[in-house]
């Protein structure tokens, strides 16, 4: 038994195994002369082989959109102009490792100047020239390990390249150095329903084989853990899954207060996943990725068959459709200007509709039209509203459209403040934690060295919430949260107890929240929000939070 | 030496799973066959990351050319799916 560790606990209960270490992205090493051109272009030529022959291996033992992704990947390693490029610059006389990257990057500049989706393949092509140039090196491979075995993942972070590579069969936890718990690493352990612990600078140490006990929900890695220690995690894993089996259906507190559960749903391919999901709807309808990768709008016709979709997959249930969030870390072409200083601070969300009018006007035809051939509750909200202003010309619009329920998302910290005012025109609010978060704290929600003042924690940011919410329940309009906040049953207990009405979240997130609120009344969910508000810093509201209901 | 001129179909151009479709097709023809923009240097259809760097869009028109062997039966089957919207086809 040795120290433990300690970070952030992200994901669900706990799992032990053998460290497996991501490798780190190989450096190129200095330029070397070369002595044998021929041999050095067969090399070359070996070692683009190898990343192909590696990618279709590991198509092959996962599935769906994981697996078209690697293949995807396989067929750009496989290309046959690239490997002549390459091996051309061998015979040349180009060591094999700057020949490969050479030729990676003449392609990468080509698809970066083409922009849009195309810009977005670079990742791929620098993943694959790292691939290639560790295997021409003999160095381990970057990205997710493979030892053949279940492991436990520690990596310095994640990004989203890396997780379409992991196969949720082998991988039995995530530990991440950097990071936070909206990174991406926290929001991927929620939806694969893995443990994880994300912030964990001591996870710098583990070294690949030794044995560590995760567990999630506490943000602590014990090394070499007892056969005993392990026994009892599992046992309270068994319990807690239990305690989740009991609790079925809409949200409720132990005393019968409502709150309503619903799913977050931002892509196609989710929709069967979260219809199936015990949630009395959608509480967070993205629709950006509609808009997309494309030069131009869709048209009515496009958006409508898309959100017919969506409203028959939730049939008698609510959706809560939010427009176009454009702008930001989302830039479009026709929505989106590409010369803004700050664009997360520039015209984004609602701000883009005052300058294309049409753009909005298109989507509410579209919401409205695919809503009367349906029985679900649909209801319209506005992303990034900061003035009562914009969000009356908002809801005028809306219900123009013959849409009865008009709504602002709270992200902006003026709308917080102002929601007494916003009720007088809105018939219900949502609020996005992780932008109220990155725009409270003035803190790029990007950065992951940040990752402390973006902490949904974070007592500020919950006073903002303290506030919207009371202006909301005088007003006597719900008000949900759809960050990530939502996902954390202890924090959900919080949120509750400050007043807000529904959570929206990951599906796979819903369950423990549920079995949380089952087994708290409102009265004890209105003193952890005291606690919460009362506290030093996030780490100190979660510890105290946490502690009070710990064996619940 | 055979050309022929083609609009892109796909409803997205020719990215993603439209590009990698087309550049299957190609490598598996026995002709050699290079896509491009008329009158610009054009590049080799088997190569996955040349025609992605085309950056090509929907309604565009390309120009394919094949030579050597079955160089037409090649290019009537390349232009027919480039024609097509791949996007559709599940």
């Amino acid at each position: 038994m040795s120290d433990l560790i300690r970070g952030i606990g992200v994901g669900t209960g706990s799992a032990a195994g053998p460290v497996a270490r991501m490798a780190p992205v190989p450096t190129l090493p200095a330029p070397r002369a070369v002595a044998d051109p021929a041999a050095e272009a067969a090399a070359v030529r070996a070692a683009l082989g190898a990343v192909v022959t590696g990618l279709h291996e590991r198509a092959a033992r996962v599935s769906g959109t994981g697996s078209e992704v690697l293949a995807a990947q396989a067929m750009m390693a496989a290309d046959p102009v690239l490997a002549d490029r390459a091996a051309a610059l061998a015979e040349q006389g180009t060591d094999g490792a700057h020949a490969l990257a050479t030729a990676f990057d003449g392609f990468r500049a080509a698809l970066v100047a083409a922009g849009g989706y195309f810009a977005e393949r670079a990742a791929d092509l620098d993943d694959l020239r790292d691939r290639a140039v560790a295997y021409l090196l003999g160095l381990p491979l970057p990205g997710p390990p493979d030892p053949g075995h279940p492991y436990v993942l520690v990596a310095d972070d994640l990004a989203p390249a890396d997780t379409a590579l992991l196969d949720p069969e082998r991988v039995l936890a995530l530990v991440t150095v950097r990071g936070g718990p909206t990174s991406h690493t926290a929001i991927l352990a929620k939806a694969l329903g893995l443990p994880a612990v994300v912030g964990c600078t001591a996870a710098a140490e583990l070294e690949d084989g030794r044995q560590v006990l995760v567990h999630g929900a506490d943000g602590v890695i014990e090394p070499d853990p007892s056969p005993e220690a392990v026994e009892r995690a599992a046992e309270r894993d068994r319990r807690c899954r239990e305690l989740l089996a009991r609790f079925q259906g809409p949200g409720r507190t132990a005393d019968g207060h409502p709150v309503s559960l619903l799913v977050n749903l931002g892509a196609p391919h989710e929709l069967a996943g979260a219809a199936a999901a015990d949630a009395e709807g959608v509480g967070l309808f993205r629709t950006e990725f509609l808009f997309l990768d494309r030069t131009e709008a869709p048209g009515r016709a496009e958006q409508a068959a898309a959100y017919r979709q969506v409203f028959s997959a939730f049939a008698g249930r609510r959706v809560v459709v939010r427009t176009l969030d454009a702008g930001a870390d989302k830039p479009l072409p026709f929505a989106t200007s590409a010369d803004e200083e700050n664009p997360a601070l520039g015209v984004r969300g609602l701000r883009t509709a005052a300058r294309d009018p049409q753009l909005l006007e298109s989507q509410l035809a579209a919401i409205a039209e695919a809503a009367r051939d349906s029985t679900a509750q649909v209801w319209v909200m506005a992303p990034m509203v900061s003035v009562p202003r914009e969000a009356a010309a908002f809801a005028s619009r809306v219900r123009a459209h013959g849409l009865p329920v008009a709504g602002a998302m709270i992200e902006v910290p003026a709308a917080a403040l102002r929601t007494d005012r916003l009720a007088e025109v809105c018939d219900f609010f949502s609020i996005g934690t992780n932008d109220l978060a990155q725009y409270t704290f003035a803190a790029d929600r990007t950065l992951g060295s940040l990752a402390e003042l973006l902490d949904p924690w974070q007592p500020a940011l919950l006073a903002l919430v303290a506030t919207a919410a009371a202006s909301a329940a005088e007003h006597g309009r719900p008000i949900g949260v759809c960050g990530e906040a939502a996902a954390d049953p202890a924090l959900a207990l919080v949120l509750v107890g400050l007043g807000i009405t529904s959570l929206s979240a990951a599906p796979a997130s819903l369950p423990e929240v549920r079995a949380a609120l089952a087994t708290h009344t409102l009265t004890e969910c209105r003193e952890l929000a005291e606690l919460a508000l009362l506290a030093d810093d996030a780490d100190d509201a979660r510890r105290k939070v946490r502690s009070s209901t710990a064996g619940r | 030496m055979h050309s022929i001129q083609v609009t892109v179909g796909s409803e997205s151009g020719l990215h993603a799973r439209p590009a990698s479709l087309f550049v299957q097709a190609a490598a598996r023809q026995p002709a050699k066959v290079t896509i491009g923009r008329p009158g610009q240097a054009p590049v080799d259809a088997r190569s996955l990351l040349s025609v992605l760097a085309l950056a090509a869009g929907s309604g565009e028109t390309l120009e394919l050319t094949a030579s050597g062997d079955r160089a037409q039966d090649s290019l009537k089957a390349l232009a027919a799916l480039l024609a097509s919207d791949l996007d559709a086809a599940a």
